[in-house]
């Protein structure tokens, strides 16, 4: 009896002493799923309590009591056929009680049915792509890569660290609450994994493959997680943001950015006109240097021998300025080398350009223009 | 045939005069070589250890204080593999080497020549391994279950090192595997029936049987890797037609009996210890028996519930987490036997004992963890992060690691036949029990709080709990140097041990003189009921 009312005691006083949502225990999150998780993981846990709880007193209760220096004698028996089931058949039993609840929540987690926002998430080494697909039945039409914001001087421990260290990114993934949100999941490189422990979604982006997750959060609020798959040098530098907005908020937000889109490529059709001067090109280039080739190539320009190939003096950075620009826009299938010619402005790629036929001593003064860069994209069409 | 009988003869004379380091590279003694086992396998941990101390000093503090993390996910790939293939198996099998011919009343090996050509592969094997650490580009960063395409496409070219050297621990654990089987089925002696034998004799073929089942499963993994990276091959690569999840699958069809190969010997060597030690016969022997053998059978059926998050089909999310669940009910039988063989036993706290105690608490607490890592939606939310790290930690160094050091302990003295130094290796016992727990039970939390594996920087979140672990870490590596000192001190000298070292124990190998002479049995024993 004692046991039992024990147990009692310890689920009802569960909430108390779980410390969820600190920094000890899980998060009950903002989905009605991550909660079901929630309590599954208590259920289990506190199962595992007991049963060690019972199965250590009774061991400590024989260490203490039938010690030899205590003048124990030792039994005679080593078996007994009716224990021996008992404590198969228990357990047994107490595994089908956990099984039910479990599956209940695994189908609940696996229907993505009915969704009203379709978001494809595609990993490559180390940010994270998001087009939105549809929504209510319409076309999405906006997507936009989200990078780490966290400047490399925390990192270094050159500069205080900012509250949400290594959490936070240029653009956030924005969704809206209340609706059902279809996540899918697919690399262009190796296998990563979006993980937002707020709403118990943690899937694997293979390349190749598609991969389904869902979740309806209930409050509105940012949510961070992480890359949870070992995805090559940057694993640790690969944050997911997530924004809930209620649902008008939301809307507005998808219009704005609709537009801001439309602007963009507006802008850089200006673009093609103008001449840049090289200060300017210099300087832009060297900060999306940074965010987007420093990782592999270093901030040197010198890369990671064995690795990532350097930059200073590379045939590539001060030979044919075609062949330069090439390699930006298309990558080099096979290798870690991503094609840029979506991921960033015409206006970047021509400073990343200019920028490393310039930096480190490959001192080629050329000047890429963006038009110079446009025509290599054309090229390929 | 004379001649022949009589070459051998000869060549077994000259073997006995081979002195220094020839003794050592022609032995076929299956002592010498169980030795050799060891020590390589102690070498092996502390080289893992070092690097566990470089992983666990980036972490002390968030930022990148002292490696870059390309070099970070070296330490963290390496440490694995060194630790598993190069620490926890060659230990256990130095530990079937020196004891099952023995337990069994067998003269030596069944394959003596195979015995000495599977421990000399493995110091090559390593060599190579931790060469390319120092080679251009690096050693492997993939982590030591090397998922492709990080392994092939976006690898660098020291992977064929990689590969070479994993074909190397596999040929070596293959033969000593064949080497265990041949022994036991062939030379126990006259009147030894199955259910006589030694549990660990038991696990030990189990094992064994598990190793032949699954190791070429490896080598063929890291063939593919090989063909894929190197020879235009597309097994894993979804634009040749390809499938990386089924790297996961064929890699997880090793790991997870690979899981138990590195365990059931441990619930051998806890079965003798306990009993020995309460003075009492271990409760359900055959039971044990046929928990060893079902862990065994499902450990080929639970592989991917290291692969909940890829994306699997329900159906098969379903079963893998219902059969994994299942694994805990003969691991249970197992704990409560132990517990049921103290009860009402006469109990003593001489160290190996004490070793045996801490694994069934904490190997429990592993186990626990497993169970809980079973259950598929909370899996979702444990899957790659510390939770997980602290959960296999818990199996294989509070659990595995331990068991190596009590069955060090418990048959030092007769392999020395001096008994080691006991304040000093309690010494050893309670630093290394309060530090290992410190190292690894803040683990859960910074996991269940949400901090990924194999990050060498993380939030701001989870920086206390890093530093405490990190003391726990350093602490627990300066504590096995206790052990080495432990060790050293006992093959040098100390009080001499009779026979039978400890008052309780049973079996064959406490017959034999201490220190064990180098041939014993070479007329088999009589069984006695």
């Amino acid at each position: 009896m004692g046991v039992v009312r024990f147990t009692l005691w310890l689920i009802l006083l569960a909430p108390q002493l779980s410390f969820a949502n600190s920094s000890l225990n899980m998060r009950t999150g903002v989905t009605d799923i991550s909660e079901n998780v929630y309590q599954l993981h208590m259920i289990i846990f506190l199962i595992c309590c007991v049963i060690g709880i019972i199965v250590f007193a009774l061991m400590f209760w024989a260490i203490f009591h039938h010690r030899k220096s205590k003048g124990a004698k030792p039994a005679q028996f080593h078996e007994s056929t009716r224990i021996e089931i008992l404590w198969t058949a228990i357990p047994f039993v107490i595994l089908i009680v956990m099984a039910i609840p479990a599956t209940k929540t695994l189908i609940a987690m696996e229907d993505t049915s009915k969704a009203d926002l379709t978001i494809k998430i595609t990993g490559s080494q180390w940010k994270w792509h998001y087009e939105y697909l549809s929504y209510n039945g319409e076309k999405g039409d906006v997507d936009f890569y989200s990078i780490l914001s966290t400047p490399q001087d925390q990192i270094k421990n050159k500069a205080a660290k900012g509250e949400n260290y290594l959490l936070e990114v240029d653009k956030p993934l924005v969704i809206p609450t209340d609706k059902k949100v279809r996540f899918l999941m697919t690399s262009d490189d190796v296998i990563h994994s979006w993980w937002v422990p707020d709403f118990a979604v943690k899937k694997d982006a293979n390349p190749g493959f598609i991969n389904e997750a869902w979740a309806r959060v209930n409050e509105a609020g940012t949510y961070r997680g992480q890359c949870a798959e070992l995805c090559g040098k940057d694993h640790g530098f690969m944050p997911v943001v997530v924004v809930a907005k209620a649902p008008e908020e939301f809307d507005a937000w998808l219009n704005d950015a609709k537009q801001s889109k439309q602007n963009a490529a507006q802008a850089d059709q200006a673009l093609l006109s103008q001449t840049l001067s090289k200060d300017e090109l210099m300087t832009l280039g060297e900060q999306v240097y940074m965010a987007s080739c420093a990782a592999c190539h270093q901030p040197t320009g010198l890369g990671l021998p064995g690795v990532f190939p350097g930059l200073k003096g590379s045939p590539i950075a001060v030979g044919d300025v075609n062949a330069h620009i090439d390699m930006v826009l298309h990558g080099t299938p096979g290798t870690a080398m991503q094609a840029f010619a979506k991921q960033l402005t015409l206006k970047q790629l021509a400073a990343i350009v200019t920028y490393e036929r310039n930096a480190w001593g490959n001192d080629t003064g050329d000047l890429v223009q963006p038009n110079q860069v446009k025509a290599r994209m054309k090229g390929d069409e | 045939m004379t001649a022949v009988t009589e070459d051998n003869h000869d060549s077994h004379q000259e073997h006995h005069e081979a002195t220094g380091i020839k003794r050592w590279l022609y032995t076929t003694n299956h002592k010498d070589i169980g030795s050799m086992y060891l020590i390589f396998s102690l070498i092996m941990f502390l080289i893992g250890g070092a690097m566990a101390m470089v992983i666990r000093a980036e972490l002390f503090q968030p930022g990148l204080q002292l490696v870059e993390p390309h070099f970070f996910n070296q330490m963290t790939t390496v440490h694995g593999l060194i630790m598993v293939f190069g620490a926890v198996m060659p230990a256990f099998v130095g530990l079937a080497n020196w004891m099952i011919p023995m337990m069994v009343g067998a003269p030596d090996m069944a394959l003596p020549r195979m015995n000495n050509w599977s421990f000399w592969i493995l110091p090559f094997a390593f060599s190579i391994l931790l060469a390319s650490l120092f080679m251009e580009g690096g050693g492997p960063s993939f982590g030591w279950t090397f998922y492709a395409p990080l392994s092939t496409t976006y690898s660098n070219d020291n992977t064929a090192l990689f590969v070479f050297s994993v074909h190397m621990m596999g040929m070596s654990s293959i033969m000593g595997a064949i080497n265990v089987i041949v022994t036991i089925v062939n030379l126990r002696a006259p009147g030894m029936t199955w259910m006589k034998l030694p549990l660990f004799v038991w696990t030990w073929l189990i094992t064994a049987f598990l190793l032949i089942a699954v190791m070429p499963v490896l080598a063929g993994t890291v063939t593919m890797v090989l063909t894929d990276k190197y020879f235009g091959t597309s097994f894993f690569d979804a634009m040749g037609g390809g499938d990386p999840v089924m790297f996961q699958h064929i890699f997880w069809f090793f790991g997870h009996p690979e899981v138990y190969i590195m365990i059931l010997p441990a619930f051998g060597i806890i079965s003798t210890i306990v009993p020995t030690f309460s003075r009492k016969k271990l409760f359900g022997y055959a039971s044990m028996v046929y928990a060893t053998s079902s862990i065994a059978f499902l450990s080929f059926i639970v592989w991917a519930h290291h692969m909940f998050t890829t994306g699997m089909p329900l159906a098969g999310e379903l079963f893998f987490m219902y059969s994994t669940m299942l694994i805990s009910v003969p691991t249970g039988v197992k704990v409560f036997n132990w517990v049921a063989t103290m009860w009402r036993g006469s109990i003593s706290f001489e160290v190996p004992m004490l070793f045996s105690i801490a694994f069934i608490v904490l190997f429990t607490i592993g186990g626990f963890s497993g169970l809980m890592l079973a259950i598929t939606p909370a899996d979702f939310q444990y899957h790659d992060t510390y939770f997980v790290v602290a959960h296999f930690h818990y199996v294989l160094v509070t659990g595995a690691i331990f068991s190596i050091m009590a069955g060090v302990y418990y048959w030092l003295p007769k392999w020395t036949g001096y008994m080691f130094d006991i304040t000093l290796a309690k010494w050893h016992f309670w630093l290394s029990l309060i530090s290992v727990n410190v190292l690894f039970f803040p683990m859960h939390f910074v996991g269940l709080a949400g901090m990924p594996r194999r990050i060498p920087d993380y939030a701001l979140q989870f920086a206390d709990f890093n530093a405490i672990i990190s003391i726990g870490g350093f602490a627990f590596g300066l504590s096995q140097l206790l052990f080495v000192a432990v060790v050293y001190k006992c093959i040098k000298g100390g009080d001499k041990v009779p026979a039978k070292v400890w008052e309780g124990a049973e079996g064959l190998e406490w017959e034999v003189d201490s220190p064990a002479p180098y041939h014993t049995f070479s007329t088999p024993p009589e069984i006695k009921d």
